[in-house]
């Protein structure tokens, strides 16, 4: 939205230019890893490189199609995104009550958050050997782990964000007379939410990071799997598309969350002309 | 009727903000507050609004001693404090979720209406300027019928101009259900365009130091002798609030001096 913005007054003088401005900006940004890719794509194809270690494109798409054509691809991407969504789900309720809970009361606040702030100070991946000595290696040990990454940025984001709300803006709340339960849902969240998306976000982005350490303890199926059976296998095309398959997913789901609470946040959007709503 | 009955405001940390402030406020008056910083302005409407509680003494209205906000009583800030996630017609209608729709938006349209601001209904507070903003506030304040509204310093922000204009806009407004407003301003030209009585403080700790009535037909005049002249005697209140010597020289070249340096 910024960027069309920017694009409009950039040509605002030349409207002839405003399209080609418009689609060169992003173009822009592509012109270096295609222009890799077709470089090492030649210098295979010349014979200069054997391209066993380093496959060039062609060879990664061939694979992408074969696991897909098997149906391997969609499989191992379910089994992958049904782990993060429930460890992000599970994490995110958590952080979100707890975080808000801590963040209205001083009370608890003062009893719990050292406690996770301690806890925060673990590298999550600690927790993997006792994850699996209390939650076995299935499932739930990776969504539990999953889970714990989630909850510490949507914790800290969400009690923060009700710290920091404007005073003066609670005040207006208190004069027209708002319960607990209508300042809550009237001022508090509203004006929580710019900060609540942008950990959601932080949140998720850990989920996937998180969700190849769980894959990575022992797994049968997921794109964590992929890789680490494409390593043992030596097959490099198998982790490459395993990776490239991890960043269309960890992108896709974050424009999705971010195209989701878009609406809620319109409000917050400078660059609006006045007439649009 | 609003009655202060010896507020006193001690802060925790030992600051006495006020001290023994004791005023009768009319249904319907107008009062002005004026006074050097630090004076507790602020503290003493904050205390009749029951956003805070005076540690001595009480706000009194209609009976009921005010320890928290009171449905009848509005306030509007020196900034607009505006809720940027609602509309302007949202923001209006902010104070009146328990009333049916229909009466919420006839009401809402009207309080628009009657600020000039009906074409801004469905836009963002940010595209507003600061004083359609405060115009917007004074609207969010009056759509709940106060019977008393509380101004705290709410035009000081805005240019000459605009200020102006909101002050004769204000007491146009006013004139609808006549609500007792008391306003503070360290702005002695608004104090006396808009009040009946204008109530000097002075500092450390904050008391009521002199009251002037401004016995002056409305609408006034700004460049009327009258004016001047009332004008001169809240000036000379300000002087003698601060303790500063009042020179005897002839009239003009004391306003002067007050009007540059009291505040």
């Amino acid at each position: 939205m910024s960027f069309e913005a920017e694009g409009a007054t950039a040509s605002e003088s030349k409207p002839a230019g405003e399209r080609v401005v418009r689609w060169a900006r992003p173009v822009l940004g592509l012109l270096l890893p295609v222009g890799l890719a077709l470089g090492w794509e030649i210098v295979v194809w010349l014979g200069i490189s054997d391209g066993r270690l380093v496959p060039p494109p062609s060879r990664i798409y061939e694979e992408f199609a074969e696991l897909a054509r098997s149906g391997e691809l969609l499989r191992h991407l379910i089994a992958t995104l049904m782990r993060v969504a429930a460890g992000f789900g599970l994490g995110t309720l958590a952080g979100t009550l707890l975080g808000a809970i801590a963040g209205y009361s001083g009370l608890v606040r003062r009893l719990v958050d050292p406690s996770l702030q301690g806890l925060r100070a673990v590298p999550s991946i600690a927790w993997i050997p006792l994850f699996i000595l209390w939650l076995g290696i299935f499932e739930t040990s990776k969504v539990a782990l999953i889970a714990v990454g989630v909850f510490f940025p949507i914790y800290l984001g969400v009690m923060d964000a009700i710290l920091s709300v404007d005073r003066k803006i609670v005040e207006v709340g208190r004069v027209f007379r708002l319960s607990g339960a209508g300042m809550v849902r009237r001022i508090l969240l509203p004006a929580v939410l710019p900060t609540y998306v942008v950990s959601l976000r932080s949140g998720l982005g850990l989920g996937w990071m998180f969700v190849i350490a769980a894959e990575f303890m022992g797994a049968s199926e997921g794109l964590g799997y992929l890789l680490i059976d494409g390593q043992q296998l030596g097959k490099p095309t198998e982790i490459v598309a395993a990776i490239l398959a991890f960043a269309v997913l960890g992108k896709a789901t974050d424009a999705i969350l971010a195209a989701v609470m878009a609406p809620f946040l319109r409000w917050q959007d400078v660059f609006k002309p006045a007439g649009e709503q | 009727m609003l009655t202060l009955k010896h507020i006193g405001k001690t802060y925790p940390n030992g600051v006495r903000a006020l001290d023994g402030v004791s005023l009768d406020v009319e249904l319907g008056e107008i009062v002005a507050v004026v006074g050097g910083s630090g004076c507790g302005k602020s503290t003493l409407l904050r205390a009749i609004s029951g956003l805070d509680r005076p540690t001595q003494g009480a706000v009194v209205f209609k009976d009921d001693i005010i320890s928290e906000p009171h449905e009848k009583i509005g306030i509007i800030f020196q900034e607009p404090r505006l809720l940027p996630w609602l509309t302007v017609a949202e923001n209006v209608g902010f104070g009146l979720a328990d009333r049916p729709k229909d009466e919420r938006k006839a009401r809402v349209a009207r309080a628009l209406e009657r600020v000039g601001l009906t074409e801004k209904a469905n836009v963002w507070p940010r595209e507003l300027s600061g004083g359609q903003a405060q115009r917007v506030a004074i609207a969010r304040a009056l759509v709940a019928r106060p019977e008393v509204l509380l101004l705290d310093e709410p035009f000081s922000a805005l240019d000459a101009f605009t200020r102006i204009d909101l002050q004769d806009h204000l007491l146009d407004l006013w004139a609808d259900q006549k609500p007792t407003l008391v306003h503070v301003t360290h702005d002695v030209d608004e104090a006396i365009v808009l009040a009946d009585r204008v109530v000097v403080m002075r500092p450390r700790p904050g008391r009521v130091a002199d009251e002037i009535v401004i016995d002056l037909p409305r609408p006034r005049d700004r460049q009327s002798a009258a004016f001047d002249f009332a004008k001169r005697r809240v000036l000379a209140a300000l002087d003698r609030s601060l303790d500063r010597a009042v020179r005897v020289d002839d009239g003009e070249t004391k306003s002067e001096a007050g009007a540059a340096l009291w505040w």
